[in-house]
């Protein structure tokens, strides 16, 4: 990484066109660049991760990706479109006249500033942290967190590990973990047993599903997986080395060296909020054709709504196919959204976080992580900008990533307002940002 | 294998692995030190937190959870500092 050169003041910033940018090089952009690029669009799709992959398919080190994650990827390096990994895009606007947008992104050599014809929006999700008291001791990590560390290379061989979360997220980080050494003590799934045996039973319609779920749960047998019980406390001198469990009856303490606790996923959507896409309850809202309230602006996968892996390579598809007028094409595709969308819905329904997870944070749990700002230096009566305004609690480095679905969770206050720029970035990025905005004499302005 | 340095410490770990599994291997618990001076690692392990953040040959607050290893790359934790 010549990271030395983003910093000298010096670099001049790359310029590249495009007709379609996808942002998030996952299943659903994946799916959508390589869509838009086999119909003979200039693609460019960009990812801060040092893959494409996204989540699902992130490839662990030295192994290469497999099965549909394989088939695609091989697809996406045929179809011509230009993939530029480790870059984070900080900003995005619309280009004024003649239409278009320009995207601002910070690379591993300096800022690339993109202009577009056709934005497509494929920026994944997160997990949801849900603050508890120890929670921001190290050693304490998210569910996907624990998979995502170890396929770049961390060890939990010998560890002593506890997951609290829930969904099926759970079942292959424990299958993972237990293959690759680590001794699971405990899978504690937040939803109550009730909610997840009927989800289970609505699977018959769907078999590869739940095989694929008793394969999981194969992989982790002798570990108990207990429905309705979620962590409460993580104690430990630098690290964590004990938790707290509940099953809302009974309190038990188990000693680990790792806890991963996350309460499902909760869409990016920050890069559609600085677009002005319009949102209904946290995910971006899409017409048929994937398209955004702003025209040229397209949005694929969990920012629509979390729907899982298979909905978003769909989506991606449709995405790609209509940025590049292939209408038609997706018309045939919109007919099997609406069967993975049902599945998706059953799922929210099932494992929803529960409402005890609100008592979690005592008055003196920090929330926010970046500023260090306690649960009860923040009034529930005010809104997640008076939290900014008063605190400072969501103005870090994550820019409330974490705090602010933690808070939409206990206070019920929805994410406002996004800035730019969306990521941190280095002075030469922001001014690369700011030169585009410049009148300049070629827009005869 | 690849040489790096860890607060000036040379060691040597999996090529194509993460800054992040390079600090974690070596024993390194706390990666920075919050706004109010308590250790902090990695938590989202995917780039969304920061938690994991450190200077890498001379460039602070990067992720290192999103970073490959490289010969000779000096990585440096805010771990010792009291704060940021």
């Amino acid at each position: 990484m010549s990271a030395n050169r983003t910093l000298d003041p010096g670099a001049r910033s790359q310029r590249v066109d495009a007709d379609v940018v996808v942002v998030g090089a996952g299943p659903a952009g994946i799916a959508a660049a390589t869509r838009a690029a086999e119909s003979g669009r200039r693609v460019l799709l960009c990812d801060e991760n040092r893959a494409p992959g996204g989540q699902v398919w992130r490839a662990r080190v030295g192994e290469s990706a497999r099965g549909v994650a394989r088939r695609w990827r091989a697809r996406l390096g045929r179809s011509g479109a230009t993939v530029l990994c480790g870059t984070a895009v900080v900003d995005g606007t619309a280009a004024g006249y003649g239409g278009g947008f320009i995207l601002t992104a910070e690379g591993p050599s300096g800022a690339i500033v993109v202009q577009a014809h056709v934005v497509i929006l494929a920026t994944g999700a997160r997990e949801r942290f849900i603050p508890f008291p120890g929670w921001t001791l190290p050693g304490v990590i998210g569910v996907g967190a624990a998979q995502a560390l170890q396929k770049g290379g961390v060890s939990f061989a010998g560890k002593r590990v506890v997951i609290s979360g829930s969904g099926p997220l759970l079942l292959p980080v424990a299958a993972a973990l237990t293959a690759h050494g680590a001794r699971v003590l405990l899978v504690a799934e937040q939803a109550a047993p009730r909610k997840v045996m009927r989800f289970a039973a609505g699977l018959w319609r769907d078999p590869a599903r739940l095989f694929q779920a008793a394969r999981y749960r194969i992989g982790f047998l002798t570990t108990p997986y207990r429905l309705g019980t979620w962590v409460t406390a993580a104690r430990g001198d630098r690290r964590v080395e004990e938790v707290d469990v509940t099953d809302g009856v009974t309190a038990r303490t188990i000693s680990c060296d790792v806890l991963c606790a996350a309460f499902g996923l909760v869409p990016n959507t920050e890069l559609a909020r600085l677009l002005g896409c319009t949102m209904s309850r946290g995910s971006v809202v899409v017409n048929e054709r994937q398209e955004t309230n702003q025209s040229g602006v397209f949005c694929a996968g969990e920012p629509t709504g979390i729907g899982g892996v298979d909905l978003a390579i769909l989506e991606g598809e449709i995405a790609g196919l209509c940025s590049a007028g292939r209408q038609e094409e997706a018309r045939e595709l919109t007919v099997r959204l609406a069967r993975a969308r049902v599945g998706a819905a059953a799922m929210d329904e099932a494992f929803a976080p529960r409402a005890e997870l609100r008592d979690l944070p005592h008055a003196d749990t920090i929330v926010c992580r970046c500023e260090d700002i306690s649960f009860g230096a923040i009034d529930s009566r005010w809104t997640m900008r008076k939290a900014r305004l008063y605190t400072r609690a969501g103005m870090g480095a994550c820019q409330g990533r974490v705090c602010g679905a933690a808070l939409e969770f206990l206070h019920g206050w929805p994410s406002d307002s996004t800035r730019i720029p969306c990521q941190p970035a280095h002075c030469s990025t922001l001014i690369a940002d700011g030169a585009h905005d410049a009148p300049s004499a070629d827009h005869g302005a | 294998m690849v040489a790096i340095t860890i607060d000036g410490a040379e060691r040597r770990v999996p090529a194509a692995t993460t800054v992040a599994a390079a600090l974690l291997g070596a024993g390194t618990v706390a990666f920075r030190r919050s706004a109010t001076g308590a250790g902090r690692g990695p938590l989202c392990g995917m780039g969304t937190c920061h938690e994991c953040r450190v200077t890498i040959d001379g460039v602070p607050h990067v992720r290192a959870c999103l970073v490959t290893v490289a010969d000779g790359m000096r990585v440096t934790t805010g771990a010792s500092a009291t704060t940021e």
